[in-house]
């Protein structure tokens, strides 16, 4: 790896670093979905730093190439925050339809006390 | 004490609610009714109010099985003892609703589901919905190790217990019938099927069309899958 690469590298992984825990700091990124983001940069920038640990891993999972170790670990990045996103977006599904059951019997409950004046127990 | 609920959920209802209110008040005068308005855009809610019946109505649309459980959260909250369940397009006839009924009433089974296949009426479904329909009993029937001849009915009824456990997170709210069936056979509920009168609906939408019959299908096998695979104790809530 030549130094101008080492150092674009090195710069994307702490400009993603950044960016991410400015997110946070502002509200606009909850703690538990940077997790993935944060833990990504981090692994990004020391692989970028000890060289030979990325050249190990390509040979531990059978690659010919580095940037192959690297495109493979994007993808399963990817994947990973889709998962999540799918668990959460379940949950919340739930959660908004429980929520639109209540309010609409608790509007039928509050038009039922605002014309008989009792619930309907 | 409140004994009967008739549950009726509805989308786009206005024309055939009111012949099926009172097909219900004919058939069952000293039960309570309950339109679910599953964020209609026409006059179903007016027309079910106007009929003097409760009305609970979703803030949008959110499909049948989300606005039959939001029926039974309402029955268990004001502690009915028996629910039944009918649409609103007029396709079940309120006359079997006392015989559908009866079963549950007498503490025969804790579920009972109408068949238009055990009955009289003419009701006849699409080739491709006749398949599925035909698929989903023999594996129902299977599964349970009772002969069930109409999976894919939304004509019940049910007894307090049923209701309370719908109510929880395990109930189906998309397309909730043959894996229902199944669930309720896991938690220990006992079901029988009763013949009841059904025609083809003529209003309303139906979910039939497009993509939906093989997103159903999908659903469904997966659900039963995965109803299956649930641990007894993830099942909680039937009889001990």
């Amino acid at each position: 790896m030549t130094h101008n690469q080492k150092i674009f590298a090195l710069l994307v992984c702490l400009a993603v670093f950044l960016l991410t825990v400015e997110m946070v700091r502002s509200r606009r990124l909850r703690e538990e979905y940077s997790v993935l983001w944060l833990t990504t940069s981090v692994l990004m920038f020391i692989l970028v730093l000890r060289y030979e640990w990325l050249m190990a891993l390509t040979r531990l999972i059978g690659a010919v190439l580095p940037t192959t170790t690297v495109f493979l670990g994007a993808v399963l990045f990817l994947l990973l925050i889709a998962v999540q996103f799918s668990i959460k977006l379940s949950r919340l599904t739930d959660q908004v339809k429980n929520l639109a059951q209540e309010n609409a019997l608790l509007k039928t409950e509050v038009e039922r006390l605002k014309y008989d004046g009792t619930p309907n127990t | 004490m409140k004994q009967i609920l008739v549950l009726i959920p509805a989308f786009n209802e206005e024309k055939s609610l009111t012949k099926v209110v009172q097909g219900v008040r004919e058939n069952l005068p000293d039960a309570d009714l309950l339109v679910v308005n599953d964020g209609s855009r026409d006059k179903t809610a007016g027309v079910a109010r106007q009929l003097g019946v409760t009305v609970v109505s979703h803030p949008w649309n959110m499909g049948y099985g989300t606005a039959v459980q939001t029926g039974y959260k309402y029955a268990r909250d004001k502690g009915y003892d028996f629910l039944v369940q009918i649409d609103a397009d007029g396709q079940h006839d309120p006359a079997s609703i006392v015989d559908l009924l009866k079963p549950v009433r007498t503490g025969e089974a804790d579920f009972a589901l109408g068949s238009r296949f055990l009955g009289k009426g003419d009701y006849r479904p699409s080739w491709p919905r006749r398949l599925g329909m035909g698929l989903f009993r023999k594996l129902v029937s299977v599964i349970i190790r009772q002969p069930i001849s109409d999976s894919t009915s939304g004509f019940q009824a049910f007894n307090s217990r049923v209701v309370a456990f719908l109510t929880g997170d395990l109930f189906p709210c998309d397309y909730p019938d043959a894996d229902l069936i199944i669930l309720l056979h896991r938690a220990r509920f006992r079901i029988v099927e009763r013949p009841v009168r059904m025609y083809a609906s003529h209003t309303g939408q139906s979910m039939h069309n497009g993509l939906k019959p093989l997103y159903y299908f999908f659903k469904m096998s997966l659900s039963i899958g995965v109803t299956l695979l649930r641990s007894k104790r993830h099942i909680q809530g039937g009889p001990s």
